[in-house]
């Protein structure tokens, strides 16, 4: 059966410069390989520099992965036209990058407008978003960014990267830059969005507590590697001195 | 006073050059604008030419104008007596602001603002056009403001290679050591400037964005 998502001995080293012949470089990641089905959250936990990021980055050919293959719904990402492979992925980041110059409603529209749909099924589109994610639209579509607040903002960008129903979403630290009660607030609406939407999704995090909330498995990156993967309750149990390490600082 | 009898006596005279003039700048920043603009952006995609390219703009700028008109002279088609070569010449020193600052505004972009378009799935043309020139719009503006302002003001010396304009009053004034005639060459230059100044800053205004 396919998946929304394969990753399968996913390798990225980067090329020192000067260095010159191949084969020389830093390896940030090695061997990753994994596949998250429908309805399915997998948080990846991991250190900064744990190459927790760059994974995500590889999925969405940010960064063209040196070794391995990854699957977007059977797909191989390399052989897919990039512009096309990132519009069906939404991509949530820390710092939410709304554009300035758009109002909340051309930001939600965006990847739908790139997909050239008409202008009647964006608006309807934008104002189920925007409800979706708890922002009332009669007051919030014609704002910009600037008027909003943090926690505003990447409900936004969350409500943006939904937006053409992509099957599967890859989330950097999207509630990292919160204030600790808008983080708590932001999570608890993002479970319950989960559950109505079955979108397969990674999320990266280094917070445990945020990674057992929403996770329904974890993986631990360390040193490039992933070196576990399970669920919340064998993440637990797990004597990887990485997951103990990350459980004994929640 | 003096000025004023002198733009009635020669009216039609002060109307053409004035003319002549806005034709140099408004050609020339053109010109400007449909060089530098794509150069600026180049660089931005290219960054190992963004040191020679803007270096090379610097030491052109560097030259003295009345010397670069000079040696502009004895080229074949770009050169001779007249409105080319002035139109050659301004284009040169209006470029470095142009290239530079559209470097400038473009690489002032917020990196995240890009990576969500690029995450989104927009094209480089589409992040280019929606993106990147609406956001470094302003910084763009003010290097095209920058250009026009100087070139309003180097225009006049093209009147001594022949290329008419608002100079002639001004050269003319300094051979007879006539005051009013230089007024009357530099008084509406200064007012060209300051109009293409106020008309720029307005325009810039409308690219400010807060930033989100």
């Amino acid at each position: 059966m396919t998946q929304p998502l394969e990753v399968d001995g996913l390798g990225y080293v980067l090329a020192d410069r000067g260095a010159g012949a191949a084969g020389r470089g830093r390896v940030i990641v090695q061997d990753v390989s994994f596949a998250v089905g429908p309805g399915e959250t997998l948080v990846l936990l991991g250190r900064s520099g744990s190459g927790k990021t760059t994974i995500l980055k590889l999925i969405n050919r940010l960064l063209e992965p040196t070794a391995g293959t990854v699957r977007v719904a059977g797909e191989r990402t390399a052989e897919l036209p990039v512009t096309r492979l990132r519009r069906r992925i939404g991509y949530v980041i820390q710092e939410v990058g709304l554009f300035p110059h758009f109002t909340v409603a051309r930001n939600v529209g965006l990847v739908p407008r790139l997909e050239e749909w008409d202008e009647i099924r964006i608006a309807a589109r934008v104002r189920e978003l925007l409800t979706l994610v708890g922002l009332n639209p009669d007051s919030f579509a014609t704002r910009y960014p600037h008027e909003l607040s943090g926690g505003q903002r990447q409900r936004v960008g969350v409500a943006r990267a939904l937006a053409a129903g992509p099957p599967l979403l890859l989330l950097d630290e999207p509630f990292g830059a919160l204030d600790p009660i808008t983080r708590v607030e932001l999570q608890r609406e993002f479970q319950a969005l989960q559950r109505r939407l079955g979108q397969a999704m990674v999320f990266v995090t280094h917070d445990v507590r945020e990674g057992l909330l929403l996770g329904t498995r974890i993986g631990v990156m360390h040193a490039g590697r992933l070196v576990f993967v399970g669920t919340p309750e064998q993440f637990r149990a797990s004597e990887h001195p990485e997951c103990r390490a990350f459980l004994e600082a929640a | 006073m003096a000025l004023w009898g002198f733009y009635a006596r020669n009216l039609d005279e002060v109307l053409h050059l004035v003319g002549q003039h806005l034709y140099l700048v408004t050609v020339s920043t053109a010109l400007a604008i449909v060089l530098g603009l794509p150069l600026g952006v180049l660089l931005t995609r290219r960054p190992a030419w963004r040191t020679p390219v803007l270096g090379l703009a610097n030491v052109l700028q560097t030259i003295p104008s009345l010397a670069l008109f000079g040696f502009l002279i004895p080229l074949p088609f770009i050169g001779g007596i007249g409105a080319t070569t002035a139109i050659v010449a301004l284009v040169v020193y209006a470029l470095l602001p142009i290239v530079r600052n559209t470097y400038t505004g473009i690489a002032a972009v917020d990196p995240a603002v890009r990576e969500a378009a690029r995450g989104m799935g927009m094209t480089d043309w589409q992040l280019l056009t929606q993106v990147e020139l609406p956001l470094g719009g302003a910084v763009i503006l003010a290097g095209v403001r920058v250009a026009t302002v100087v070139s309003v003001g180097t225009a006049t010396i093209a009147a001594a290679i022949g290329a008419g304009g608002l100079g002639v009053y001004i050269f003319r004034g300094v051979a007879v050591v006539d005051d009013t005639l230089i007024l009357a060459g530099a008084l509406p230059a200064a007012l060209m400037a300051l109009a293409a100044d106020g008309l720029f800053g307005l325009a810039e205004r409308r690219f400010t964005w807060r930033a989100g």
